[in-house]
C-alpha cells in the first residue's frame, strides 16, 4: 500500500488531480448547508456580474438566480451522476466480459457480437434517443449512461480473463474441485482489478462529460440543477452574459481534468511494470 | 478482398436490422399510444392522422406483424413522416445529410492529421518542453466539454473578434455563386469543424505518441539504427508507418462518437446538418426524427468502418483477409 502511495505521488500530475478533485467533493457535500436555499429560487435581479455583490460572489444568471448556489448543487449532480452511472456500466460489463473470457467458444462469440453491436452504434446519438422516448430523469439519465459506456469494460474484462485462465493457479483451483463462479469471483477477477479501476476512473470522467452534453441538449432531469444545464440555459445570452456559460464550462473542465489525471497516476501505481514517461 | 467486404457487409446488414428491432421496440415501450408515439407528442397530431398510422402500421394486428410492416418500410428508406415539419423523414433526412458529411468530414481529417503530426513531434524528442507542451494541451483538449468549446469559440472569434461567422452554413441572402459560395461556406466551416476537431485530436495525438514510443523500442529499429540510417528516416519509414496500424483502428471505431460530437457542435453553431435536425427533434418531441437519425447515423458510421477496415489491409498487407 505503501508502495502504491509513493508510485501514485511520483506522478505529479496525479496528486493536482486529486488535490482538484478533493475540492470539488469537498463542495458537493458542503454545498447543502452553505447554500440551504434552493438553487432555482430567485434571489436578486438577473444578470448580476461576477464580484459586484456581497453574498452573490457569482452574481446571478438570467432568471436572478444565485450562479455559485447552482456550481455547489451542480457538483453534486455531477459526481453522484459519474459515479452511479460507471458502478451499473462495471455492473454490466465486468460479468458480460468475464463469461466472454472465461467460457470462451461460442458464449464469447455470443457475447462479443452483442458488445460489438453496442460499440458500433453512435452512442450518443443512442442515449439521446433513450432520453427523448424515455421522460428524463437522474434515474434514466444514468441508466441512459451505463448502457452505452459498458462496452469498453466487457473488452478490458474479457481481454484479462483469456489471458488468466490458463495459467496455473487456476488450474489449480479447478482441480480443487472449485466451481466456476467460485473461480471466476475468488482468482480471476482480483487479478484482473487493476486495469479494471484504471478504466473505472476515465469512465467517471466520461460519463460527466456525457451527462453535462446531455443536459445541455436539455434531455437532463428537469428538477436538478447541473453544470450542463447552467450552460444550455446561458447559451441565449451569451452575447450579453458570456461568463454564466464559461463558470460551469470551467467547472466541468476541472473536475474531468481531475479524474484524468488520477487516472493516469492510478495506471501508474498499479501497472509499475509499464515504463514510465519520464524514463 | 471481395468476400471480406461481402462478409463485412453482411454483419452491418444485421446489425441495421437489429437497430430497425431496437428502434421498434422502443416505440412500444414508450409511454403512451404507439401510433401518438410516431406522430409526435404533445397533441399535434388530429384523430384521422393517428387512425391512418394505425391502419398503415397495422396496429391492431399482432406485435410481429407490426415489426414486419416496420422493417418492409425502414428496408425502403420509409421512415415515417414527420408531422410537426409537414415532411417526410427520409427526405429531411436527405436533405440535411450532405452538410453533416462535410463537417465531420473535414473534421475527422484535420483532427487525425494535426494529431499524427503533433504526436510525433511530442514522441521524438520525449520529455522535452515541446512534448510537455503538446501533451498538456492534449490532455487540456480531452477534458473539455465540446459544446463548452463550441460556444466559447464562437463568443471570442465571432461576437468579439469578428473574424469568423458562428452561425450558419452561408451568409443568408448573400446570394454567392460557385468559387464565391464555395469560399462562404468554407469560412462557416472553420468553427465548427475545428471545435469538433479539437477533442478527436487529442485522442490521436495521444495515441500516436504512445504508439511511437512502443513501437521505438523494437528491435527492427534497433537494427535501421544499428545500420546508420538517419534519424528521421527511421522516425518515418520504420516506427511511423508501424504505429499507425494501432491510430487507424481506433479512428475507425471512433466514427460514432464523431457523430455525437456533430450533434453538439450543429446545435451550437446552427449548422444545418442531421445532428441540429436531431436537436430541433428532441425539442419537439418528433420521435420519428429522431430514430431515423439514429438509423442513418448508424448506418453511416458502418459504412464509414467497413472503409477504414479496407484501409487497413491496404496500409497492412500482413493483416489476413477473414471477416
Amino acid at each position: 500500500m505503501r508502495d502504491f502511495w509513493t508510485r501514485f505521488c511520483y506522478n505529479r500530475g496525479a496528486v493536482i488531480g486529486l488535490v482538484i478533485l478533493a475540492l470539488v467533493i469537498l463542495t458537493a457535500i458542503l454545498a447543502p448547508i452553505v447554500f440551504p436555499q434552493s438553487p432555482w429560487k430567485m434571489v436578486q435581479r438577473p444578470f448580476l456580474p461576477p464580484f459586484t455583490q456581497e453574498g452573490l460572489m457569482l452574481g446571478t444568471d438570467a432568471l436572478g438566480r444565485d450562479v455559485l448556489s447552482g456550481l455547489a448543487h451542480g457538483a453534486y449532480v455531477s459526481l453522484l451522476v459519474g459515479l452511479v452511472s460507471t458502478i451499473v456500466a462495471l455492473a454490466i460489463g465486468v460479468p458480460v466480459g468475464a463469461m466472454a473470457g472465461y467460457f470462451a467458444g461460442r458464449t464469447d462469440d455470443a457475447l462479443m457480437r452483442f458488445t460489438e453491436f453496442f460499440q458500433t452504434i453512435p452512442s450518443f446519438a443512442l442515449a439521446i434517443v433513450l432520453l427523448a422516448i424515455f421522460q428524463p430523469s437522474l434515474t434514466f439519465v444514468i441508466i441512459a449512461i451505463a448502457v452505452v459506456s459498458w462496452p469498453p469494460v466487457a473488452r478490458l474484462v474479457r481481454g484479462e480473463v483469456l489471458s488468466l485462465r490458463t495459467r496455473e493457479f487456476v488450474e489449480a483451483a479447478t482441480l480443487s474441485g472449485l466451481g466456476n463462479t467460485q473461480i471466476i469471483l475468488r482468482h480471476v477477477l482480483p487479478n484482473a482489478l487493476p486495469p479494471i479501476i484504471v478504466l473505472a476512473s476515465l469512465m467517471v470522467a466520461q460519463a460527466i462529460l456525457l451527462e453535462s452534453s446531455l443536459s445541455f441538449l436539455g434531455l437532463g432531469d428537469p428538477n436538478i440543477m447541473s453544470w450542463g444545464y447552467m450552460i444550455g440555459a446561458a447559451r441565449t445570452v451569451i452575447r450579453t452574459a458570456w461568463w454564466l456559460s464559461f463558470l460551469p464550462g470551467m467547472a466541468i473542465l476541472l473536475t474531468v481534468l481531475a479524474l484524468n489525471l488520477i487516472g493516469e497516476g492510478l495506471n501508474d501505481a498499479l501497472n509499475p511494470r509499464l515504463t514510465r514517461k519520464s524514463e | 478482398m471481395i468476400r471480406f467486404i461481402l462478409g463485412r457487409l453482411v454483419k452491418a446488414v444485421f446489425i441495421l436490422l437489429a437497430i430497425l428491432v431496437f428502434n421498434f421496440l422502443l416505440i412500444h415501450a414508450a409511454p403512451g399510444d404507439p401510433a401518438a408515439v410516431m406522430a409526435g407528442e404533445a397533441g399535434a397530431a388530429d384523430a384521422k392522422f393517428l387512425a391512418d398510422l394505425r391502419t398503415r402500421f397495422g396496429l391492431d394486428q399482432p406485435l410481429y406483424v407490426q415489426l414486419w410492416i416496420y422493417i418492409k418500410g425502414a428496408v425502403q428508406l420509409d421512415l415515417g413522416y414527420s408531422f410537426r415539419q409537414q415532411m417526410p423523414v427520409a427526405e429531411l433526412i436527405g436533405d440535411r445529410l450532405p452538410a453533416t458529411l462535410l463537417l465531420t468530414g473535414v473534421a475527422f481529417v484535420l483532427s487525425l492529421v494535426l494529431g499524427v503530426i503533433a504526436g510525433v513531434a511530442a514522441s521524438a524528442r520525449q520529455g522535452s518542453w515541446g512534448d510537455t507542451v503538446i501533451s498538456t494541451l492534449a490532455l487540456l483538449f480531452y477534458a473539455t466539454p465540446l459544446f463548452w468549446v463550441a460556444l466559447m469559440a464562437s463568443v471570442v472569434f465571432s461576437v468579439w473578434l469578428g473574424w469568423l461567422p458562428g452561425f450558419g452554413y452561408s451568409t443568408i441572402g448573400a446570394g454567392y455563386t460557385g468559387m464565391a459560395h464555395v469560399l462562404d461556406v468554407a469560412k462557416h466551416l472553420v468553427l465548427p469543424a475545428s471545435t469538433l476537431g479539437l477533442f478527436f485530436m487529442a485522442i490521436y495525438m495521444r495515441m500516436t505518441r504512445a504508439s511511437m514510443l512502443e513501437v521505438s523500442r523494437l528491435d527492427f529499429v534497433k537494427t535501421a539504427r544499428a545500420k546508420g540510417l538517419k534519424r528521421s528516416v527511421i522516425q518515418r519509414r520504420h516506427i511511423l508507418r508501424n504505429a499507425l496500424l494501432p491510430v487507424i483502428t481506433l479512428a475507425g471505431l471512433q466514427a460514432g462518437q464523431i457523430f455525437g460530437g456533430a450533434i453538439l457542435t450543429e446545435t451550437v453553431f446552427a449548422w444545418p446538418g442531421i445532428g441540429r435536425l436531431m436537436f430541433e427533434a428532441i425539442n419537439q418531441r418528433d420521435y420519428n426524427v429522431i430514430l431515423g437519425v439514429f438509423y442513418i447515423s448508424a448506418a453511416m458510421v458502418l459504412l464509414f468502418n467497413l472503409i477504414t477496415d479496407v484501409v487497413y489491409v491496404i496500409i497492412d498487407p500482413r493483416i489476413r483477409l477473414t471477416s
